[in-house]
């Protein structure tokens, strides 16, 4: 198989700005499938921002933004549907349906994206709740879950459609450093049993650290800083050094 | 003149939401169980608050109109005028202006508080069209719960009328009944209720507006849902003019 084939989400020359505010300058970077890339930065550099160009939620100002090759900027809403089928997002505060029960949320894109029946829906939905450790809490709404539940059950809900690519963003942030490290473990596990390539935004590095093959650092819109965390902690980079070293 | 340019802008985007949602009303997948949901919270939700503000109304109405028929002589007239008043314009206006109060500001406030909290961008991530999920059910719902709820604020009026009236003067409800609908006809009755379904589409469309456009995060929830009330009162009330200048002229009769 040659590389090219093998690249799961590349970013060329992406521009991204809001108003007169740059938040990405001409990054480019790939991610192989079965990969794991870390992003790094402060706050307001661009990290979700690169992840919700890669789910088409927003377009770029210019560049190409490609998932499992296919170029996702300007494309029509039907293949685009494609497109992100592929794809698993595990929002920041989890984002999950206020008014549908936990199962409810999970079922959702298994109804509406695939042709499986009522029980082969069930035994998915139960089968990754229980993956991630909430097999029986599937009838609760998403008000009485916890802080890790809650990123839990987000995660579930990314992975119910087995994506071939996940994104997740500050899948830790909130976490006590328990919960954090179960998160990252499901996370890994994905990786290992399924070949699911990984894109995480973060600002854990602890956690960056076990899970990336290869971090990105964001400073100010521009990628500063790219390859495996020991040749980043190097990086001629200030900002990046001290991200990776803290 | 930037404010004018700024209220065309305004319009036209409103125009353009409210296009897409007749648009896609009419485009498969439709969303059943969305729609199923969304009748429930605007229906029967709003059916209590429906039922008692009609009976309230009617009988305060009766109070009001009673002292001034009997001094000319027409207290037979009560039941009619009750019936006429409630069934051609206080119960189609006065339901709508509730359901802009009760549903507006909630479709205002949850779409908006969606769209802070991700949860707009977790449909669209699950190749799920938000607009139609989100957006056409309810104001499909809106368009088909009204015209309901305004019969039951029609006849809770009549009710209320009916018992406040049988307190003054001791009517049997027959003969209530029989006068309140001698001088109505099907044309008073079908045209103005079917009005509230344009009432319903208002309320549906620019609550939905507020709420899934917005770009405020936590503040821009209040405000769509105080925008959502104000802008649908208003335009229920300026379209109310227009309607009825349009059932005059379809239906000649009903210009009492």
């Amino acid at each position: 198989m040659s590389e090219t084939q093998t690249i799961a989400v590349e970013f060329k020359r992406v521009m991204k700005s809001f108003g007169t505010k740059r938040v990405l300058n001409d990054v480019s970077f790939h991610v192989d499938q079965g990969q794991a890339l870390c992003l790094l930065g402060r706050s307001g550099t661009g990290k979700s921002v690169t992840l919700k160009l890669i789910m088409a939620l927003m377009r770029p100002d210019s560049g190409e933004v490609c998932v499992d090759q296919d170029n996702v900027v300007g494309m029509d809403e039907k293949h685009l549907s494609l497109v992100r089928k592929k794809l698993g997002y595990l929002f920041q505060d989890a984002a999950l349906f206020d008014s549908l029960t936990l199962y409810e949320n999970l079922a959702l894109p298994l109804s509406r994206l695939t042709r499986k029946s009522k029980a082969e829906i069930d035994d998915v939905v139960h089968r990754v709740l229980t993956d991630v450790g909430l097999g029986t809490d599937g009838a609760k709404f998403p008000s009485a879950l916890s802080g890790g539940m809650r990123k839990r059950a987000g995660l579930a809900r990314a992975l119910v459609l087995e994506p071939k690519i996940l994104l997740a963003d500050e899948p830790s942030s909130g976490l006590d450093r328990i919960t954090a490290s179960e998160i990252d473990e499901l996370l890994m596990r994905q990786r290992a049993e399924r070949g699911t390539a990984l894109i995480i935004v973060t600002h854990d590095v602890r956690g960056a650290r076990r899970v990336a093959d290869r971090v990105g650092v964001l400073d100010k819109g521009n990628l500063v800083a790219f390859g495996p965390v020991d040749e980043v902690s190097q990086s001629e980079n200030e900002v990046a050094r001290k991200l990776i070293t803290e | 003149m930037r404010w004018l340019s700024k209220i065309f802008e305004f319009v036209g985007k409103v125009g353009l939401f409210s296009l897409r949602v007749v648009v896609d009303g009419f485009r498969s997948p439709f969303e059943f169980s969305q729609l199923g949901r969304q009748l429930v919270e605007v229906g029967n939700k709003s059916l209590a608050l429906i039922i008692v503000s009609g009976f309230a109304l009617g009988a305060v109405m009766t109070l009001h109109t009673r002292n001034t028929l009997v001094m000319f002589g027409a207290a037979a007239m009560i039941p009619a005028v009750q019936a006429v008043s409630f069934f051609v314009e206080i119960g189609p206006l006065v339901a709508g202006l509730l359901l802009a109060g009760r549903v507006g500001s909630g479709i205002g406030a949850v779409l908006a508080n969606m769209r802070a909290s991700e949860q707009i961008d977790a449909i669209e991530s699950l190749s799920i069209d938000s607009f139609k999920f989100l957006v056409v059910p309810r104001v499909l719902a809106c368009v088909i719960a009204l015209p309901f709820l305004t019969l039951f604020m029609d006849f809770a009026g009549l009710l209320g009328g009916f018992l406040s009236e049988e307190l003054s003067s001791h009517i049997a409800p027959t003969l209530y009944i029989n006068r309140a609908f001698d001088y109505l006809q099907w044309s008073n009755f079908i045209a103005p209720t079917l009005k509230t379904a344009v009432f319903g589409f208002i309320i549906g469309s620019v609550s939905s507006y507020f709420g899934y456009t917005t770009e405020k995060g936590a503040q821009g929830v209040g405000e769509a849902a105080t925008n959502s009330v104000v802008l649908s009162s208003l335009l229920i009330i300026v379209a109310d003019v227009l309607l009825i200048k349009c059932i005059f002229f379809l239906f000649p009769d009903t210009a009492i």
